[in-house]
Formats: structure tokens, C-alpha cells, sequence
């Protein structure tokens, strides 16, 4: 990194996948493997991981080739390359990790058709340079990876008790089970947004507010006079 | 353009190759220990087994050049298991019943000579957690599938009305589930029965 | 036989329902499913595609994919992309007018995640031509099911005062949850006593 500026160009772009563009909270992208598999902390983990390996090789190999790959053909090309590596990190999740593999199922496969991965292609890993690209892809895909380790830690606490599969609440906790089931899905990453929606709308109250109390003191420095005035004094 | 493309075709066959024939190996060790792990589970006393395979109308010993072969149409499969000292102990057979909510997949294990099935496994199901999956937690539903005797039919009956040794007690609060395996374990095996009994009477 | 058939169509279409039960097809399903007839139109388009790739994925792995497992991935996605591509062809000199009416839904059919899901689904489940096709059939009446479903209550909602903290994907994902729930009760359906 040559000066302080470029530092900072990489952790702007490093970090905006990790909040205020978060692919699945602001985005609302990728949620078919989003609300699939985050039935419990582990799943949604591994999940996030494998994406994560899809996105960055992806996104290097579309970042390093992007003079030689012709605009025509350049979403086919994307595709070519992400099948590869998602076909890759299948093969490797059966022969490593064959437990998360059968938990996972299919969904691995559907990565290749997470249109985040084809959407950071398109927008930023064809039109910049390999360092910057490979930043932006980490940041996407841990914010990602973030998405589904709440969304899928709120499900098993919920809907089974427990947190990375111990138990947290003893046996007398009765389990809230459509939580791990498919509503669950839906519900929770709602209420999440939700939440985040009134977050976001309490700050602006907020900031009016600020805005509102300035203007008025504003405009009662310039009158003070006239308020003078009107009392009599 | 079109070389492009086919550049990266070339590239990506070049490293799918290369990487499924380096896990493949690993993942076909992974599948055997399961099964392995599976059999031995359902015919307790086991320690090695062989595959036979249902085609041509009949129960055939599956070689080991025919394993490694692997036709394109799989015809079904069971497993004679074997004790230390080379006894035939029985049969591990795979099913699968459409349960409450998708198919329910199991393995038991069959004793020729008693007419018993002596144990039970479920390899794969989507039951409702908390419900019906009982079927795999439930510990006196899966014990009394361990000493069931299969004539002249396996049978459902209400819980605490067991009389007979062919009879299996459903699980409160899973009622679909256990019939589902109840009457998976019936139709398995009476679909294998009269192959079985041909390959015995062969031995 | 036909009860097999038919326990695949309705596990597929109402039990197992790939929207709301398999989270498959959702990009549609948040995006689409404002009009009536708009969720109508994109279902049944979604059918013909998946009538054709559950064909085509039996074909290949029948014939072709037995021999290099390793491209079944990549060769499913390319045979979904072409068949968009060649059903929008068809549809632009057939039906003009139907044509204007999909617009920009055709393509993005290619990205919803129910088509390659089915064809990874049927493979896994090991299904032959009719049994996929029944498959497909199922899926895609799902698919619509919950489409046309979804659009009706949001057009019902237009009347209502939403509060703008919950407005969007938010009330739109509970309203899933709540279809998803509803949906619940078909299990057991099947059922024999």
C-alpha cells in the first residue's frame, strides 16, 4: 500500500460488505441458501464458508483476467468460473467434511446461482484491479458469513436450545420448534430487518431532531429582538 | 470470443479433473465407513460383510471387480453380515416409506434363522424435530424393533397393547412417523423374503 | 405406480412446496409477486422451464454425466441458461404480446434457484423421465401456487396503512412465514393409517 489514501480506499471497500452494504440485510440477496440452511449457528457457518471460498478465487481469477475476457461473452465466463469452484468446494466439503456436506445438501450447489457472487463480478471485480477486487469479495463474503451466523444462531437458540449444538438451557427449556423449521426462516430474517428498519429509523428521528432544535435556536437568535419588542420590555 | 470461452473451458475441466479425482478416493472411503458403520449397527455381533445384488431375477454375491465397475443402473442392494469366525448372522436391508413429511430411509437387520429382525437404524429423515423425529430418539420404540418377529405380519398396535412378538407399540405424539416405519419394515421385507430364502436354500 | 406419481406431484406441489417449504424461487417471489396476473404469467413460465430442464437433466445424466460426474454442475447451468435464452427467443416470434407482457422476468428465470434446484434434486432422488417431469410439474404448480398466493394478499394490502418501519421485505418475509406455517399442515397427507 503506497500511501494513506490507498489504505483507506481498501478499508472503505473492505468494510462496506461487512454492514452498510451487507448482502443479505441491505441487499437481500443470496436468501434461497440464507434461510436454507441456517437452522442452526454451524450450518449457517459453514455455509458462509464455502461462499466465501467461491467468492474470493472467483473474483480473483475475474479480476486478474478481466483485460482478456470480451464484454460478449463476459457473463457466460463469469459463469464457467464460478461453477468451477463451487463444484470444487462441493467435492472437497464430501471428502472432508462429510457431516456439513449432508447437512448443506444441494444448497452448496446452488451457490453457483447466489446473485451475489455474479453480482460482484458484473459490478466490481471486472472493472478493477486484483487487490481491490479480492477486498471487496472478502468483505462481502464475511459479511455474509455474519448474516447467516446470526440468522442461523437466533433459529437454534430458539427453536432448539442450543448454540453450536450445546445445550444452553438445561432440559427443562421448551424448545420454540417452527423456529428450525421453514417459517422460522422467513420470520426471523423479518423481524431481523425489522429491527434493523427501526434502528435506522430511530437514527433519523434522531438526526431531524438535531436538525429541528438547531433551526429553531437559529431562528430564535435572530428574533430575539423582535421577541423583545413584542413584550413590552 | 469464442476462444475465450473455450479457454476457460478447457481450464475449468482441466481443475475439476484433477480435484474430483483427488478427493474421490477419500469420498468413496467415507461412503464405505458409513455403510460399514450401518450394517454393523443392525447386526449386532457382525465384523465384516458382504454385498448382494438383486438383478437378473435373482440374489447374487457382488464381486469385487463388479463393485469397482459401477453400472449404470444401480439395481438394489442388501448386505449379509459375518461373524468373527465366518457365520452368517444375517441380513442388513435398506428401505424407505413416504413418512409425515418426505421419505424416510432405514436399514434393519434380518435374522433368517430366528425369522427376527434384531436391529434398526435410520439413515435419513425430514420428520419434525421435537415430533416425529422420535423415530430416532425414542429409545423403547427402537429397542422393541430389536427382537421383532416378522410372521406372520409386522403390525402397528396403541401404546400398552403389545401382546404378541410381532407386534410394535406406535410413539405417542409420532403417531404417522412410527406406522411409516412399521410399515416400511413390513413391506421391505416381505419384497425380500422369497429372494433370500432362494439364495439360502443355495448355500 | 400412478400412487408413487402422484405422491411426487403433490409432496412437490402443496407438502414439500419449493418456495415456501425449500426457500427455492424467492427472488421471483419477493420481486414479482405485487400483480395477480403478473405472478400468474412468471409461474407459468417457470413451469415450461422446468418441464424442459428436468428432460434435459435426465438426458445428460442418463447419457452423458455417468462418465464425469464432475460436470454435472457446470453442464446444468449452461442447459438452463440456453433454454431461457431459447425460450425467450421462441416466445418474442410466437406471442409478441405475451412476450411485452414477461419483459424483464424471462431472464431473470435463469437465476432463480428452482430450477437448478430441481434438477439437483432429481438427481439426487435418482428420478427417471416421467417420474422428473411429474417432478417438474409438481414443483412449478408450487412455485405458482405460492406466487399467486403472495400476490394476492399484497394487492389486498395496497388498501392498508402499513407502518413504514415494516414496509418491504420485512412484512413481506413474515407474510411468508406465516404462508410457510400455513402450508405445514399439508403433511401427512399422504398418510395411510
Amino acid at each position: 500500500m503506497k500511501n494513506f489514501e490507498e489504505a483507506a480506499r481498501y478499508h472503505e471497500e473492505f468494510i462496506k460488505g461487512l454492514w452498510k452494504e451487507n448482502p443479505v440485510f441491505v441487499a437481500v440477496l443470496g436468501m434461497c441458501p440464507a434461510l436454507a440452511v441456517t437452522n442452526t449457528a454451524i450450518n449457517g457457518l459453514a455455509m458462509g464458508g464455502a461462499t466465501l471460498f467461491v467468492l474470493t478465487f472467483s473474483s480473483l481469477l475475474v479480476s486478474s483476467f478481466r483485460r482478456y475476457i470480451p464484454k460478449e461473452v463476459r457473463i457466460t465466463t463469469f459463469v464457467i468460473i464460478i461453477a468451477t469452484f463451487v463444484t470444487i468446494v462441493d467435492f472437497l466439503l464430501q471428502a472432508f467434511l462429510p457431516a456439513i456436506h449432508k447437512e448443506l445438501g444441494a444448497f452448496v450447489a446452488l451457490i453457483v446461482v447466489n446473485c451475489l457472487i455474479l453480482g460482484r463480478q458484473e459490478a466490481f471485480s471486472f472493472k478493477n484491479p486484483i487487490r481491490l477486487a479480492m477486498v471487496d469479495a472478502l468483505g462481502m463474503a464475511l459479511g455474509f458469513t455474519f448474516a447467516l451466523f446470526c440468522l442461523g444462531a437466533i433459529r437454534e437458540i430458539l427453536g432448539n436450545g442450543s448454540l453450536f449444538g450445546v445445550s444452553l438451557f438445561g432440559p427443562s427449556f421448551e424448545p420454540w420448534i417452527v423456529m428450525i423449521l421453514p417459517p422460522g426462516g422467513f420470520l426471523s430474517l423479518g423481524f431481523l430487518l425489522l429491527f434493523f428498519n427501526w434502528l435506522k429509523q430511530r437514527k433519523e428521528q434522531k438526526q431531524s431532531l438535531v436538525y429541528l432544535a438547531d433551526t429553531v435556536a437559529e431562528v430564535a437568535e435572530k428574533n430575539e429582538g423582535i421577541i423583545y419588542l413584542k413584550r413590552g420590555v | 470470443m469464442i476462444a475465450t470461452l473455450g479457454i476457460a473451458g478447457l481450464f475449468s475441466g482441466l481443475a475439476l479433473v484433477a480435484v474430483f479425482l483427488f478427493t474421490r478416493p477419500i469420498i468413496e472411503a467415507n461412503q464405505a465407513e458409513a455403510l460399514r458403520l450401518a450394517v454393523f449397527q443392525v447386526l449386532p455381533g457382525s465384523s465384516s460383510f458382504q454385498t448382494l445384488e438383486f438383478s437378473n431375477d435373482k440374489l447374487a454375491l457382488l464381486s469385487v471387480e463388479q463393485e469397482n465397475n459401477a453400472p449404470k443402473i444401480k439395481h438394489p442392494q442388501i448386505y449379509a453380515g459375518y461373524s468373527k469366525s465366518g457365520k452368517l448372522l444375517g441380513f442388513a436391508i435398506p428401505g424407505e416409506e413416504a413418512g409425515f413429511q418426505d421419505k424416510i430411509k432405514a436399514i434393519f437387520g434380518y435374522d433368517p434363522q430366528r425369522r427376527m429382525l434384531i436391529g434398526f437404524e435410520v439413515l435419513d429423515s425430514k420428520e419434525t424435530p421435537g415430533l416425529g423425529d422420535k423415530i430416532i430418539k425414542d429409545k423403547y420404540f427402537r429397542t422393541s424393533l430389536t427382537s421383532l418377529e416378522i410372521d406372520p405380519k409386522i403390525v402397528a398396535v396403541k401404546p400398552g397393547q403389545k401382546t404378541a412378538a410381532n407386534q410394535v407399540e406406535t410413539i405417542t405424539g409420532a403417531t404417522i412417523s412410527s406406522k411409516t416405519v412399521i410399515r416400511l419394515l413390513d413391506k421391505t421385507i416381505r419384497r425380500w423374503l422369497p429372494s433370500i430364502n432362494i439364495y439360502l436354500a443355495k448355500q | 405406480m400412478a400412487a408413487d406419481l402422484l405422491w411426487i406431484f403433490i409432496s412437490a406441489m402443496i407438502i414439500n412446496n419449493f418456495t415456501l417449504y425449500y426457500f427455492l424461487g424467492l427472488c421471483p417471489f419477493f420481486g414479482v409477486s405485487d400483480r395477480i396476473s403478473t405472478a400468474l404469467r412468471m409461474g407459468m413460465a417457470n413451469v415450461f422451464v422446468l418441464l424442459i430442464t428436468a428432460f434435459c437433466a435426465w438426458f445428460l445424466n442418463t447419457y452423458v454425466l455417468s462418465h464425469a460426474p464432475y460436470l454435472r454442475l457446470i453442464s446444468f447451468i449452461i442447459v438452463i441458461a440456453s433454454t431461457v435464452q431459447f425460450v425467450e427467443m421462441a416466445i418474442k416470434k410466437m406471442s409478441p404480446v405475451l412476450f411485452k407482457a414477461l419483459g424483464i422476468f424471462l431472464p431473470l428465470i435463469t437465476t432463480n434457484c428452482a430450477i437448478l434446484g430441481l434438477a439437483l434434486f432429481a438427481t439426487n432422488k435418482g428420478y427417471g423421465l416421467l417420474e422428473g417431469l411429474v417432478y417438474a410439474l409438481g414443483a412449478g404448480g408450487g412455485l405458482t401456487l405460492a406466487l399467486v398466493i403472495m400476490a394476492g394478499i399484497r394487492e389486498e394490502s395496497k388498501l392498508l396503512e402499513i407502518p413504514k418501519v415494516i414496509e418491504g421485505t420485512a412484512l413481506n418475509l413474515i407474510i411468508a412465514g406465516i404462508l410457510s406455517m400455513a402450508f405445514m399442515g399439508f403433511a401427512g397427507l399422504f398418510s395411510t393409517s
